[in-house]
């Protein structure tokens, strides 16, 4: 039987007010006057009528909500209904746990053919048409994972309830295995590569395997020595362990003269040479080996860290992409080691203007619409809200950059700190192996068909071929549940050899991964947990569903184990075993379906020689303005979204959980974002950990070493500004790049792959992890119809990670008191080439900033021994719009003016506005200046001003007054954006 | 009777509850002894119950605040440990719910009222200041109180008729006002629309608390917004939020 129960709100609903403001944006300002928006479970069973009321009652608050069972509550007149559900398959977290509830309320068996499904029913009454409806309809849900229903109040008068019809998949029989001839013409084996295997039944493509022709060819020799085609899991397999995504090819291969390749010479190379130079002092302690990099907290923990991109989903579902995205980037710190602790999430969105209104089709004839930036923004800002928030881990790093080029894909980052002892059970927690014998495990979530072919469609350019099943939903709390029980529980008790995350190529990737460890596994597919029946065995091995780790369990410890993640309301399943055959082999249905020598799975791939041709951009100086007031592009400047406040964002997610908030992302009465952030991830412990991140899209424009360079630059001197160490900051690289295949993008990429090298060389700072994403570009159509090609700037986001003695030295970056002195440390240069301002005149010129690391590494010395001897009230890193805006923010966060005289010959423009790296603008009590200015003698500085509590920001070059403004104006100014977005 | 132990107190966990860690350093620095016990352990020998001083239902997302925050995890409680926890309270104990915790000691009907949306429609955290109205062992020697909030569904909802019989029975913990965060920051005094400005209420004499805001994360000094601005001024190690541990422990080390 199939019956619906209804919970409604009885008292006002403030979702209401909300919706009607972001309908207003469809046209329908002042059409709506009213709205009811009600919870449906569709629920099949076989209960009595007794059962469904003691359910009503159980998902009930009879304070807030009443409910009816078959029978849409007969609220106030309606119009038009519109139900918003999920499409078959999608995963329906809500639905979980209402099956929880009542399979505990009515004590049913866990294997009850009790089936929900929640959907979201809106009653709107107003003055619209149907046609009205469907635009509200759209704006509610995404095509590619919900579904909508539409119906009139006559139709809804009729019954009163909404159709008993559960979303059921159902998949046709298929053959589950085929076997490929790769005797086939070039064009045929490029044509697999590209859109993947031909399916027998229905003769269309199953979706990119990202593979080229020498891939392919290679894959041909190696099964003609075999003598036998190769299963299409073989193939789906290898393209998912050879793909860009997993391999990371384009950073192994050779390129030029760097035999190496880029990352073991510059990224490796670089991290080499420093812990070798640090000697005993070296604080690295798992470096690229692992899901993510491991250093030194204290003598019993070490931190670790990581940051993923996850791009590709986003631009399609961007709910989903970015909240699998955080929670994905959780799993890699789970899964290093033995098992770390999340202590704190980073994000990081570049993304479209939100007032960019421009249609994208990804297929021709209009069809394929992309999403429009705004809803990206909106998408991605509440994924990471529901990842974040629900999995208890404080979210405390981020940013928003805005560029009309992010628009090809928007770049979602997202990172997680983790927290570790440094041995568990007598043994180092960093270390694991699977051995031979050792059970094959699965926990967590189920395998359906979502998230197929997410490794190797981000390897490729967005078109009209990008698989829908490449989204996937998160399901926080199912991986929260496990985190638990693994870190908190089954770590301790050592009940395994060994853990990984499933990520990208799912299953596929992680037990090949493990299978190197202790030298070959078997898998039979036929004992996957599955959420529904029907899949064929090559979508078993490759779907990233979600919320899944694997494990190497000693079969004695087995029972131990299942116990325990059944007490946790955990699903484990042993797979498998670990052999030391030197083989992957894969059976299904009592017959080896996939049988492969690792070495060919992990080494097989052709190596390439990549070739760069030199490039040259320069772009001439804008107009600059007339006369000698920039106060007027000063408060621009403030107000513009890459430079101004997200509060709005910061403030949605919990930074506090943990009870670890130290330097919070908003600071000072004025509440700025801070540029680096510190928490205590030991409560007993007073070690502080410093994070921070930067990028500049933007100086890619002009040269990608000094992007590369400047971002490096500005991560590290955020965190030193909070209150970082340099003798105990290490750094972490997210590529994300366009068209990568092009030589003239391959030199750009060396560029700034040099620059990674020299800077982190010359601060001393190891990289510890990193990730890349090389094809951020969408080929498709825009309004008229034409064809287009968008690439992203290419991007390079560094994070940086310290540990601090004692946090109660951290420097929030407000001024503090009214009479304190304001100095600007480091080198104004004529570096305006790419600057905000330079892009808000229009042209960007070619003076991009250069990093002198001597001069600044000196500069970050000085500030530290000033920071440790008590001696600054605050520091703030002076980065986008220079430094006029660097005081702004500076007076804003405290709430207090200032007076500042710049001195020297450079133009007012150059003093305010130009972005020279390696500056901070700090502020010094009377009471310290002596001190203060003797321990920075030896580095440039210059003392600005002081800070003044009359509320008044003026800026005087010389004798001419360049900037006069005042302190509430100033504030507007900085949250005006935010405000928008509320 | 006085205790001649450590009080000791049980902090629930599972399902998404995420704040007991930081719970058990307060109730420990305060001077007790706390266990995190998960619900499906407490299911399984519910009779570990009677070794416990506190009950503490700590912050978090039990089951994701699907079909509505606390709910889910209160039946769980509800349908296996109701004759125990009914037990519990017959003895002289003290329960706390935080955040989440809060959400579902009023589910279970062990305190009055409702939370739902935040009228901002949106999570939010950030730091309020907070004047106590009633009398509890909780809330000894404080006055006003300064801690931050993190919440989606924390507006406090009463009928009028409940809330004559709140105020009249002095079971109003407390209520959100402009104090030196609200002033320093310039932030509205009720973060969420609550009914009457209430951020926490009691029941059974005071000895049940729940409330909206966090105190444990306002137990050290430096977690204060204000601390960088202070900084110089500030002895202490602690901040506003130990207090109210402090008072549970001391409930039972002052008992005749």
């Amino acid at each position: 039987m199939i019956s619906r129960v209804y919970v409604a709100q009885k008292n006002k609903d403030v979702r209401e007010g909300l919706y009607k403001k972001s309908w207003a944006s469809l046209g329908l300002k002042g059409k709506i006057s009213n709205i009811q928006i009600i919870d449906s479970y569709l629920i099949e069973h076989s209960l009595g009528h007794d059962s469904l009321i003691k359910i009503g009652e159980a998902l009930t608050n009879p304070i807030l909500e009443e409910y009816s069972i078959n029978l849409i509550p007969s609220g106030k007149k309606s119009t038009y209904l519109i139900e918003i559900g999920y499409k078959p398959g999608v995963t329906d977290n809500v639905a979980h746990t209402v099956k929880e509830t009542i399979t505990d309320l009515l004590h049913l068996p866990h294997n009850s053919n009790l089936n929900v499904f929640s959907s979201k029913v809106f009653l709107i009454n107003g003055n619209i048409t149907n046609s009205d409806a469907k635009a509200i309809a759209l704006s509610l849900h995404n095509p590619l994972i919900e579904s909508s229903y539409i119906t009139s109040s006559q139709e809804i008068e009729k019954k009163r309830n909404l159709p008993l019809k559960v979303p059921e998949v159902i998949l046709g029989k298929h053959t589950p295995v085929i076997k490929i001839s790769l005797n086939v013409s070039d064009d045929e084996l490029v044509r697999i590569g590209r859109e993947g295997v031909q399916d027998p039944e229905t003769g269309g493509r199953r979706g990119p395997l990202a593979l080229d022709l020498d891939s392919m060819k290679t894959i041909r020799e190696y099964f003609i020595k075999l003598q036998r085609d190769p299963t299409d899991i073989e193939l789906e397999s290898l393209a998912q362990t050879w793909s860009e995504h997993c391999k990371h090819t384009i950073f192994a291969s050779a390129i030029d003269d760097v035999k190496e390749g880029l990352y073991k010479t510059y990224i490796k190379g670089a991290t080499n040479i420093i812990r070798m130079k640090k000697g005993k002092d070296d604080f690295c302690v798992s470096v690229f080996s692992d899901n993510a990099g491991g250093i030194a907290f204290d003598d019993e923990y070490l931190i670790t860290h990581k940051v993923e991109t996850h791009n590709s989903p986003s631009a399609l579902d961007p709910y989903g992409g970015a909240i699998t995205g955080i929670v994905g980037v959780n799993r890699d710190c789970i899964g290093f080691g033995l098992g770390a602790k999340p202590v704190a999430n980073t994000y990081g969105f570049c993304l479209g203007q939100p007032s960019d209104k421009r249609k994208f089709y990804k297929a021709a004839n209009f069809k394929q619409e992309m999403l429009s930036p705004r809803r990206i923004m909106d998408g991605v800002i509440r994924g990471i809200n529901t990842g974040g928030n629900c999995s208890g881990i404080p979210t405390l790093s981020g940013f928003i950059k805005f560029d009309d080029r992010f628009r090809a894909k928007p770049l979602v980052f997202a990172g997680t700190v983790g927290l570790i002892p440094t041995k568990i059970n007598g043994k180092p927690s960093y270390e694991k192996s699977a051995k031979p014998g050792d059970y094959i495990v699965v926990v967590g979530g189920r395998v359906g068909l979502d998230g197929i072919h997410g490794a190797t469609f981000s390897s490729v350019v967005m078109d009209s071929n990008s698989p829908a099943t490449a989204v996937q939903i998160g399901d926080p709390i199912t991986q929260k549940k496990l985190s638990d029980a693994i870190v908190k529980e089954a770590r301790a008790m050592d009940l395994y050899n060994s853990i990984t995350d499933n990520g990208a190529g799912g299953i596929s990737c992680s037990v090949a991964e493990m299978a190197k460890e202790c030298g070959g596994a078997k898998v039979n597919l036929e004992k996957v947990p599955l959420k529904y029946p029907g899949l064929r065995p090559w979508e078993i091995w490759i779907s990233e569903s979600q919320e899944r780790m694997t494990l190497a369990i000693p079969p004695k410890k087995w029972e131990v184990f299942n116990t325990l993640m059944k007490r946790r309301g955990v699903e484990a399943t042993v797979i498998g075993e670990f052999t030391d055959s030197g083989k992957c082999i894969v059976s299904y249905g009592g017959k080896n379906i996939m049988d492969m020598e690792l070495d060919f799975l992990h080494n097989g791939y052709p190596k390439k020689h990549l070739q760069t041709t030199p490039y040259l951009y320069s772009y001439p100086d804008p107009k600059l303005p007339k006369g000698i007031s920039r106060t007027k592009v000063l408060e621009d400047l403030l107000s513009n979204n890459n430079i101004g406040s997200y509060s709005f964002v910061s403030e949605q997610y919990d930074h506090e959980v943990q009870a670890s908030s130290v330097l919070k992302p908003l600071s000072g009465p004025g509440r700025i974002n801070t540029d680096a952030q510190v928490f205590k991830p030991v409560l007993s412990s007073n070690k502080g950990v410093v994070i921070s991140a930067a990028l500049f899209p933007s100086y890619s424009d002009i040269n990608t070493y000094d992007m590369a360079a400047g971002s490096l630059d500005t991560a590290v001197r955020n965190a030193v500004a909070a209150g970082a160490k340099l003798s105990h900051l290490a750094i972490l690289d997210n590529f994300c790049w366009c068209s990568s295949y092009d030589k003239k993008r391959l030199a750009e990429l060396l560029d700034s792959l040099k620059a990674c090298y020299d800077a982190a060389v010359a601060y001393g700072t190891p990289f510890i992890s990193g990730k890349d994403s090389m094809f951020n570009d969408f080929s498709g159509f825009n309004e008229k119809g034409k064809p287009i090609k968008i690439s992203i700037p290419p991007t390079l986001l560094i994070s940086a990670i310290s540990v601090m003695p004692d946090l109660h030295k951290t420097i929030s970056p407000e001024f503090k008191s009214p009479g304190d002195i304001v100095y600007l440390l480091g080198e104004t240069k004529d570096e305006l080439g790419a600057s905000e301002y330079f892009k808000m005149l229009g042209s960007l010129g070619s003076n991009v900033p250069k990093v002198d690391y001597k001069k600044n590494l000196k500069t970050y010395k000085a500030l530290e021994d000033a920071i440790e001897h008590n001696l600054i009230e605050s520091s703030l890193s002076v980065t986008s719009g220079g430094l006029g805006i660097a005081i702004a923010k500076a007076c804003v966060g405290g709430m207090l003016g200032t007076k500042i005289n710049l001195e020297g010959d450079s133009s007012i423009d150059v003093k305010l506005f130009s972005e020279s790296q390696g500056r901070i603008l700090v502020s010094v009590s009377p009471q310290n200046i002596k001190k203060f200015e003797k321990l920075i003698t030896g580095i440039a500085f210059n003392r600005l001003g002081t800070v003044s509590k009359d509320g008044k920001v003026s800026i005087s070059s010389g004798k001419n007054k360049v900037v006069d403004t005042n302190i509430k104006k100033l504030h507007g100014l900085y949250h005006k954006f935010s405000e928008s977005m509320k | 009777m006085k205790l001649n132990r450590k009080p000791k107190i049980i902090i629930m966990s599972g399902y998404g509850l995420n704040c007991e860690e930081e719970t058990k350093f307060a109730f420990e620095k305060a001077g007790g002894q706390a266990d995190i016990v998960h619900l499906n352990d407490l299911i399984a020998s519910p009779a570990i119950l009677k070794e416990y001083d506190i009950l503490a239902f700590p912050g978090g997302f039990a089951y994701g605040d699907d079909t509505g925050s606390g709910k889910a995890y209160a039946n769980k409680f509800k349908n296996h440990l109701s004759k125990e926890l009914t037990e519990f309270l017959t003895r002289d104990t003290l329960v706390i719910g935080i955040c989440n915790g809060f959400q579902i000691t009023t589910s279970l009907g062990i305190l009055p009222g409702a939370l739902t949306f935040n009228s901002g429609g949106k999570y939010l955290d950030r730091w309020v200041d907070l004047k106590v109205e009633g009398k509890s062992p909780w809330l000894t020697g404080i006055k006003t109180i300064s801690v931050p909030i993190a919440h989606g569904e924390g507006q406090y909802t009463i009928s009028a008729k409940d809330y004559k019989n709140l105020k009249k029975n002095k079971q109003i913990a407390f209520t959100y006002t402009k104090g030196n965060i609200c002033k320093f920051q310039n932030l509205k005094a009720n973060p969420n629309g609550s009914m009457h400005d209430i951020a926490g209420v009691l029941a059974y004499n005071g000895r049940v608390l729940g409330l909206m805001p966090h105190p444990e994360r306002a137990m050290f000094s430096h977690q204060s917004p204000m601390w960088q601005k202070n900084k110089k001024m500030i002895t202490s190690e602690w901040g506003d939020g130990i207090l109210i541990f402090k008072n549970a422990i001391n409930y039972f080390r002052n008992k005749n």
